[in-house]
């Protein structure tokens, strides 16, 4: 008898381990994102415009950043930036226009995913203004002029010399349907 | 109450049922050992005849055999069912069969979970299986199932890949709980915990470290199943989330694996090499502590798999001296297998072959692993043969040569007769060359840049690739030759005593051969 309660004891808490260990995968999706953000690990850098804290400018250094556009696959958008490279000194505040146009005869939703290389820089590339914080809508054959705003932090290590900035533009209409619906007035 | 009386009601009420349900129904650890042994070699000749339709794709350059889509599905399939079909339930099956009898306990803990457990599997690989002849094919994203390949790009049957994922992992979580239960509540009284023989110990590690790790695999594909079918974006980057966070929690699950699938190993042959050293095995103590140790470390070594997506060079620094650590207690292993042979009073019988061909091939694999382990160089090596090799001198020698070994140890008290020596050795030496031929030129063709996964190569790695080829179909026609050797030794052969072989200690040896249906229903007195 006493073997039977201390086997359902033991089984008890093994399968409350095997719980546990369920929701600590879960668990480590928002870990992710907490130590992405916060070692800037893997080219993410912020979804939310970034608050300015000192107006210092290193004019000792000049970095170049680069832009890239690519379209996600069955994204049919032109999409790119106005030009390929910007000249800068740290602590600079910059802009970059992106073109967008929607060739299809459909309205359409958009998001563009950013990422930095060196992935060791992209803890040191602030956005303050970014089309990326949101998704864009485009009615059929629409053009769009998107700026991203930008500060390459003087902290950033002195051996980064050369910055990308690779945006990725995901077709999201499908994710969402509210967006279009709400537009859908406005074109007409 | 005589004992005669006594006896005769026993032998009356508890022999195994007749006909088929008995297999069904069974709860009855011996039973289902066998039958968790016979599932995982049927497994494993599955798992081989797509390796040689791999093999035969790549005997010579250029497409013959098979598409490109079909040679992913055979990749993959080959690598899953491998892993969770053949290697996984093997060692279960040991399990099933060896602890009771080595703690001195009468059965498994929990013996109708025991059941199920094992009855889930067919269902899982049938439904793996099936998936091989669904519109779109089989899984065909590699064993490691990275998303999006596994997710956005995945054939439609993706989901009964998943479900079959789960089915196995429940059944694996199920097996560690029992077994766990079994070690630590059914001990005979006297043996302590550091009284237990080391394949009793590495198994209770590995059961932990199954009930830690399988939850995360079940919820990265309960994940991949959200953003399939529910619009979730664990794995998608329009929605928010992240492909390489995929790759993280995969390895957090799958660095753990590769130990689950290589720890019992270490076990059964630290009770072989003893045996035929005459000798008691050589730092009993620092083989616990060494096995708990690489357990240990095992959770934190995951990014060594994932070098090339980038990773802050802090990282890469913590992964690589993580990884190159696990060299430490490994070592001592290696160290006590071949103390224990020094200066005993060896013997080649063909347990003992399989035994030392594990102890160097596994170190081989072992230093081919501190190879890939330094981060700088892994860019090179990273993807190509050269990591097929180290991973199958880890598997092959390692977890198949520790599995061979323990049947031909254990084939004496489970059937009752002894197995065909002649035929054990040459089964040995047919794998040996064979497994050494087919994977030993993928060093090379790998350090040259042969991409894995890939059915068709530079005319430059022909003659390497056609030894491999030769060498794995040769490894793979001498595994029906152990089908054979394991089928003649359950239908007759020389009786086996007792205990079998002249240097074995523990209770498992103190019943007689073959093992009576029902063992310890009072447990023995241990010393």
């Amino acid at each position: 008898m006493s073997e039977q309660q201390s086997n359902a004891r033991l089984v008890k808490r093994l399968l409350l381990t095997v719980v546990a260990m369920f929701a600590f995968g879960f668990a480590l999706v928002p870990l992710y994102d907490v130590m992405c953000d916060a070692l800037g690990i893997n080219g993410k850098t912020n979804d939310t415009a970034y608050q300015q804290e000192s107006e210092y400018i290193d004019e000792s250094r000049t970095l170049r950043v680069q832009f890239l556009a690519t379209n996600a696959e069955g994204m049919s958008w032109s999409f790119g930036p106005e030009a390929d490279e910007l000249t800068l000194h740290p602590g600079e505040t910059r802009e970059m226009l992106f073109h967008a146009s929607n060739p299809t005869d459909q309205p359409m939703v958009a998001q563009a995913i950013p990422s930095v290389a060196p992935s060791k820089a992209a803890a040191y590339f602030h956005k303050t203004e970014c089309f990326c914080f949101t998704q864009q809508v485009l009615q059929p054959g629409e053009s769009v002029l998107m700026p991203v705003r930008f500060i390459v932090d003087p902290a950033l290590p002195k051996d980064v010399k050369h910055l990308t900035l690779a945006y990725t533009l995901f077709d999201v209409s499908d994710r969402m349907p509210e967006k279009l619906a709400i537009s859908a007035p406005q074109s007409n | 109450m005589s004992a005669v009386i006594d006896h005769h009601h026993a032998d009356h009420a508890h022999g195994p049922a007749k006909g088929l349900m008995r297999w069904v129904l069974t709860t009855n650890h011996k039973d289902i050992g066998s039958m968790y042994l016979w599932f995982s070699f049927i497994m494993f000749l599955a798992g081989g005849s797509m390796a040689m339709v791999i093999r035969a794709e790549l005997f010579q350059p250029g497409l013959q055999l098979v598409q490109p889509e079909f040679f992913n599905q055979m990749t993959t399939t080959h690598g899953l069912i491998m892993v969770f079909g053949a290697v996984m339930p093997a060692f279960v099956g040991l399990a099933n069969w060896m602890i009771p009898l080595m703690v001195g306990a009468p059965d498994m803990a929990l013996p109708r979970m025991n059941n199920f457990s094992f009855w889930l599997l067919p269902m899982a690989f049938g439904l793996l299986l099936s998936t091989l002849f669904m519109e779109g094919g089989g899984p065909n994203f590699g064993w490691t199932f990275y998303a999006p390949l596994s997710t956005t790009y995945a054939p439609p049957s993706v989901t009964f890949f998943i479900f079959a994922i789960h089915l196995a992992g429940i059944s694996s979580i199920m097996g560690a709980i029992n077994i766990i239960a079994t070690i630590l509540n059914l001990r005979a009284p006297g043996m302590t915990l550091m009284k237990m023989p080391l394949f009793v110990w590495t198994w209770l590690i590995t059961a932990f470290l199954l009930i830690a790790v399988m939850p995360v695999l079940a919820g990265v594909v309960t994940m991949m199943l959200m953003d399939i079918h529910f619009g979730t974006s664990f794995f998608n980057a329009a929605g928010g989330g992240d492909p390489v966070m995929f790759q993280h929690i995969f390895w957090f699950f799958g660095h753990p694996e590769v130990y689950i699938m290589i720890l019992p190993a270490f076990g059964a042959v630290s009770q072989i090499i003893p045996t035929f050293s005459r000798k008691p095995l050589f730092g009993y103590t620092s083989m616990v502590y060494a096995t708990a140790a690489i357990a240990f470390l095992s959770f934190i070594v995951w990014a060594h798999h994932m070098f090339t997506v980038g990773i802050p060079i802090t990282g890469e620094l913590f992964f690589m001296y993580a990884t190159m650590l696990i060299a430490v207690p490994t070592g001592v292993k290696v160290f006590n297998w071949v103390s224990t042979m020094f200066r005993g009073a060896l013997t080649f019988e063909t347990p003992m072959l399989f035994a030392i061909a594990f102890v160097i091939l596994f170190t081989i694999g072992g230093f081919s692993g501190l190879m890939l382990a330094i981060a700088p160089a892994d860019f090179q090596y990273h993807d190509t043969y050269f990591v097929v090799a180290h991973f199958h001198y880890v598997l092959v020698p390692g977890a198949i040569f520790g599995i061979f070994a323990s049947a031909y140890y254990w084939l004496p008290k489970w059937t009752g007769h002894m197995y065909d020596e002649t035929l054990g050795k040459t089964h040995f030496w047919m794998s040996f060359i064979g497994m050494n031929l087919a994977f030993f030129p993928m060093h090379f063709v790998g350090l040259a840049g042969m991409p894995r996964r890939i059915p068709d190569y530079n005319i430059m790695f022909a003659n390497f690739n056609m030894v491999s080829s030769i060498g794995a179909f040769m490894f793979g026609a001498t595994q029906l030759l152990f089908l054979f050797i394991v089928i003649k030794c359950i239908k007759g052969g020389p009786k086996a005593a007792a205990n079998p072989w002249e240097g074995a200690e523990g209770l498992e040896w103190t019943v007689p051969s073959p093992a009576p249906y029902h063992t310890f229903t009072t447990p023995p007195e241990v010393k």
